[in-house]
């Protein structure tokens, strides 16, 4: 792709981000707030300990410099907001600096895209091929046939990161510009970097332990043990104790340097009690739409069914919290309460074929990205206390796939739709209503156009959505009636007190069932890759 | 899913976001009693109209009182403020209840507000936008699409009608109606349009003489009873038009008399703060008040808004045709906003509807002309809170500039007639030396601008001149406008539609 299209693409989503400066904030914008107070003017052995705020320091200690860095640059906007009682504290010059540093943090991302953008070059050689193939006969490709440039445009402008970093207010541009940097490293098969910038990763936000099985595992296959057998099986013997070396020291230096001075100082424990509160619930406060949230339904259904045919008392139900109450723990009636440590058993074992069969064959770019992508399904589906925006762990990657190959490109597009529009009830303000809309109406309008050009075929269906089965068709379609009852309906009918959890459930739950349909799906598409394989 | 329709979808829905989110800043007069805002104004304007009977709505009285924004828009805004004020009434009574509601402002109202400009824009504006773009024919789709949301971006609307709060785009909306209808032969659909645009906006008088010289000069055109005949349908459409929307007021000669002295207020200034218009610039140096009576100012500027009309209408009345017609609604508009009585800062946007138009023709001198238009408004939007979204819409539009119209020119000397007359007088002087000259211009004046407005907003003025930003704003402003005036001038005189006039000649000799 031709830099100046990628410069001008970084150009419009930049002035979008600017202009969504006056939108609503979340707590989350007192919460980093409240870091930048506490890294500035708190020493380090305080930094895990201060509880003046209820929003206490709980990323890792990377986080934390990451904090003390912005909070010099904030003393020139205004100093007051470095203060850790000033609690709530958002005068116009805070706003700004805590917006922009969020932007600018985003040229991370922008960097990072840029070298993924080269790598698909690699990946997508067969089918660039065909393109320019189907193409040179024309005079000048269209735009949207140029994988590069779709995937700038699907990576630059997603809208979970979008609305999630500049409205709701968080810092993913800069950590997903991390993980695409490492990935990026990796594809490039320069492994060590990409293993360096993933530790450093982790130590920004822990959230990303959700795919670090497949780092481990793609990494100890490929680069450890650097050959293979004819049927693609690892050669126990080609080990080379070298990587193994390299690796660990890259690893674990950037943990010495994170972690180190904490442990230094004897407060390991405290760190981590912060990084891993316990106690805090199955389902968050609104369900992110995953497995718990179908279970959560089953539930509900049982025990009403339970309660009419008096098998369960009606005073041995808890006061059960609907969906948008408090965070707190969750005891279901008709079917088993599930412990942190069900989940943790849940979630590996989902991963478990996903890491199997990455071992198990040479590994290539493309096996290690599907590994991620389900390491991230897993733990979004079956963790403990999953937010709805950890579905950005999963789209980000699978973007990547989905400009290679047509298969994934289906994935892609019900998952994006159904995965984004999940995130809706995070913006609950009225005034933001028509912007998450219009982002959501475009960045879904280009994502099927693009996709449907690029991986376009000769057999079009009727009546469906490009690249979508008539099934997957109506259920997006669905999702849209969805919205309207939500945002119009629900208060229409005048239900807003009797029921108003009804329209965040219904979201949760009907979004749920598509995750957990492209979940199945993809790892049908991974799995069934290998026998392909096998075959030829 | 067709993808030459999905990518117009995404077009507008770019749009609409651009417009919503500008939409979250502040409004004129948020939280500063007593007076408040234009914003207030519009409010003040549905708790009339639902409140009173339509005789008391321009008469002062006990109920009504004038000095707190009476109403001075034409009979049609105060219909449309009544039809908000009904649905503002059902969603809430406290936001127009008489009285009582005064400086009423909260998050839902602002909502509410904000929602009845975008529905207006969303209605009449947008789609004859689309419409003209797409009934370029020279274009490909992708080029069409582009050049829709380029003007569309256009910031100084969306600035003025989603961030100070007004409701331009349903005047502007209704006069690029017309403009659309005249350029495809229904003269009567099109004068009924540009009535109701003058209905809405009293400020629509600025395109007027454009149209009625057009008007006339097509019936001029064509055989004696042809022209007659459709001189006489335009005439009893426009008549028509107007009687309609009038119809309440009619009844009285009073009543009739009261909202015109309603619309026109002679007896206020003859500009409202700091414009960039020729008075206000030659007031730097020249005290009129000293010297001339309020009388005389008014004559005065009559008599060279007058003057400063003849050669393009003139122009334009003996040889009508569609590209004159488009330069004669920019030189006639901005000869008012220049001369006339009574300009506001924010007339300048009716002199950039007919530039907008031309856009795809004249990028350059367009781009130029509207970044500056946007400019001149900066002292408002100061006031307002508009800063930061100003200058990244305005930013956002130059990049769309540079991306959307790539394919239609890029060549700054296009069309420009001083290169025109260079190239057949002075063949010896290379081409090239008028585009570094132009382009080296053009950035000179932009910097300049981004200088005096970082300026005016970091710097405090000293206490002997208070006004010393926005004066040299509207210095620099005004300074440029002149130069646009005579640019389109002699744009305007210069072109001459070849086929039209070949066509006219063939049809004269048989």
């Amino acid at each position: 792709m031709a830099a100046p299209m990628y410069f001008s693409v970084v150009v419009t989503v930049t002035i979008v981000k600017l202009l969504l400066i006056p939108s609503y904030r979340s707590t989350d914008f007192e919460v980093h707030r409240n870091w930048l107070a506490i890294t500035h003017s708190r020493p380090v052995s305080q930094w895990y300990y201060e509880d003046t705020s209820e929003w206490t320091l709980d990323y890792p200690p990377m986080f934390a410099w990451f904090e003390f860095l912005l909070s010099r640059i904030a003393k020139l906007f205004d100093p007051a907001m470095l203060e850790v009682t000033n609690l709530n504290y958002a005068s116009f010059a805070t706003v700004l600096f805590q917006r922009l540093s969020v932007i600018v943090s985003d040229f991370v991302l922008v960097y990072a895209v840029y070298e993924c953008c080269q790598c698909v070059q690699v990946l997508c050689c067969f089918r660039c091929c065909q393109c320019v193939q189907l193409v040179g006969k024309k005079k000048s490709p269209h735009l949207l046939s140029q994988p590069m440039f779709v995937l700038a445009v699907l990576l630059l402008w997603n809208f979970g990161l979008l609305i999630v970093d500049h409205i709701h207010f968080q810092y993913n541009g800069f950590l997903t510009g991390l993980k695409l940097l490492s990935i990026a490293r990796i594809l490039q098969r320069r492994h060590l970097e990409g293993a360096f910038w993933f530790s450093l990763l982790l130590n920004f936000k822990h959230i990303y332990l959700y795919i670090a099985p497949a780092y481990f595992i793609f990494l100890l296959r490929s680069y450890c043990f650097t050959r293979s057998n004819r049927d693609g099986r690892v050669q126990w013997t080609s080990l080379s104790l070298m990587n193994l070396f390299g690796l660990g020291v890259v690893v674990l230096e950037v943990f010495a340097i994170s972690f180190g001075p904490f442990i230094a100082m004897g407060q390991l424990g405290q760190v981590l009690s912060r990084l891993f509160p316990v106690k805090r619930g199955l389902v968050h406060a609104y369900w992110a739409p995953n497995f718990w949230a179908l279970y959560n339904i089953a539930d509900k259904a049982a025990t009403a069914v339970a309660v009419r045919a008096k098998l369960l008392s009606a005073d041995d139900i808890t006061k059960a919290t609907m969906t948008g109450g408090l965070v707190q723990e969750y005891t279901h009636n008709a079917l088993p309460t599930i412990t942190p440590l069900v989940t943790v058993i849940l979630t590996l074992a989902a991963m478990m074929p996903a890491l199997v069969h990455l071992w198990r064959r040479p590994c290539t770019p493309r096996d290690f990205l599907r590994c991620l992508v389900l390491c991230a399904f897993s733990s979004f589906l079956f963790g403990y206390h999953v937010h709805e925006k950890a579905i950005i762990l999963i789209i980000i990657p699978l973007s990547l796939l989905a400009v290679e190959s047509r298969q994934d490109g289906q994935v892609f597009l019900l998952l994006s739709t159904c995965g984004h529009l999940s995130l809706f009830p995070l913006l609950f303000t009225q005034a933001e209503t028509p912007s998450k809309v219009c982002l959501m109406l475009m960045f879904s309008l280009f994502a099927f156009m693009s996709l449907g050009v690029l991986h376009s075929s000769s057999k079009k269906r009727p009546y469906c959505l490009p690249l979508l089965s008539p099934l997957e068709t109506a259920y997006t379609v669905g999702l849209v009636f969805l919205q309207l009852y939500c945002s119009l309906g629900h208060h229409t009918l005048g239900l807003t007190t009797r029921l108003p959890f009804l329209p965040l459930m219904l979201t949760s739950v009907y979004c749920a069932v598509g995750v957990m349909w492209s979940w199945l799906k993809f790892y049908l598409i991974t799995l069934t890759d290998m026998q392909h394989l096998k075959q030829s | 899913m067709d993808t030459r329709f999905g990518t117009l979808c995404t077009a507008v829905v770019f749009a609409v976001f651009v417009r919503w989110v500008v939409s979250l800043n502040s409004y004129s007069g948020m939280g500063k009693p007593p007076m408040y805002g234009d914003y207030e104004a519009q409010r003040h304007w549905m708790e009339i109209t639902t409140n009173l009977p339509i005789k008391q709505w321009y008469f002062n009285g006990t109920d009504n009182d004038l000095l707190y924004w009476g109403l001075d828009y034409p009979p049609l805004t105060a219909y449309h403020m009544w039809l908000c004020g009904k649905v503002a009434e059902w969603i809430d009574p406290d936001w127009t209840s008489l009285f009582a509601s005064r400086g009423y402002e909260s998050y839902e109202h602002k909502l509410f507000m904000r929602y009845s400009v975008l529905i207006g824009d969303v209605v009449i504006y947008i789609p004859a936008v689309l419409l003209y773009c797409f009934l370029q024919k020279k274009f490909t789709h992708t080029q069409k699409v582009l050049l829709s949301c380029v003007l569309l971006l256009f910031p100084g609307l969306i600035i003025i009608d989603y961030g100070h709060f007004q409701y331009n785009s349903i005047s502007l909306g209704l006069t690029l109606w017309a403009v659309i209808a005249l350029s495809h032969r229904h003269e009567v659909l099109g004068s009924a349009a540009f009535m109701l645009a003058l209905c809405y906006k009293q400020m629509s008088l600025y395109h007027a003489m454009p149209f009625f010289c057009y008007l006339l000069g097509k019936c001029w055109q064509q055989r004696w009873k042809k022209g007659f005949f459709s001189l006489c349908c335009i005439g009893v459409s426009v008549l028509a038009t107007f009687a309609f929307v009038w119809m309440p007021f009619l009844s009285d000669k009073d009543l009739f008399l009261q909202v015109v002295h309603r619309i026109f207020p002679v007896a206020r200034g003859v500009f409202e703060d700091k414009v960039s218009n020729f008075w206000c610039s030659l007031s730097v140096v020249v005290k009129f008040r000293n010297f001339m009576s309020h009388e005389g100012l008014l004559k005065l500027c009559l008599a060279t808004t007058l003057l400063g009309l003849v050669p393009s209408s003139l122009d334009l009345l003996f040889r009508p045709s569609g590209n004159k017609f488009k330069l004669a609604l920019v030189n006639s508009s901005l000869v008012f906003f220049l001369f006339s009585f009574q300009v506001h800062e924010k007339s300048i946007l009716l002199p950039a509807l007919p530039v907008c138009l031309l856009l795809p023709w004249r990028p350059f001198t367009s781009t130029w002309f509207l970044t500056i238009a946007t400019f001149s408004m900066l002292p408002l939007l100061v006031k307002d809170g508009l800063v930061i979204a100003t200058l990244i819409t305005s930013i956002l539009f130059i990049i769309a500039v540079e991306l959307g119209l790539q394919g239609v020119s890029s060549d700054p000397t296009i069309g420009c007639p001083v290169c025109i007359w260079s190239s057949k007088n002075l063949p010896w002087l290379p081409h090239r030396v008028f585009f570094y000259a132009v382009k080296s211009g053009f950035y000179a004046s932009l910097m300049g601008a981004l200088f005096l407005g970082l300026l005016s907003v970091v710097v405090p003025p000293p206490s002997s001149l208070p006004d010393l930003w926005p004066v040299l704003i509207s210095v620099y402003s005004c300074s440029h406008f002149i130069g646009f005036t005579l640019y389109y001038h002699i744009v305007q005189l210069m072109t001459t539609d070849s086929k039209e006039t070949a066509a006219q000649k063939t049809k004269k000799t048989q």
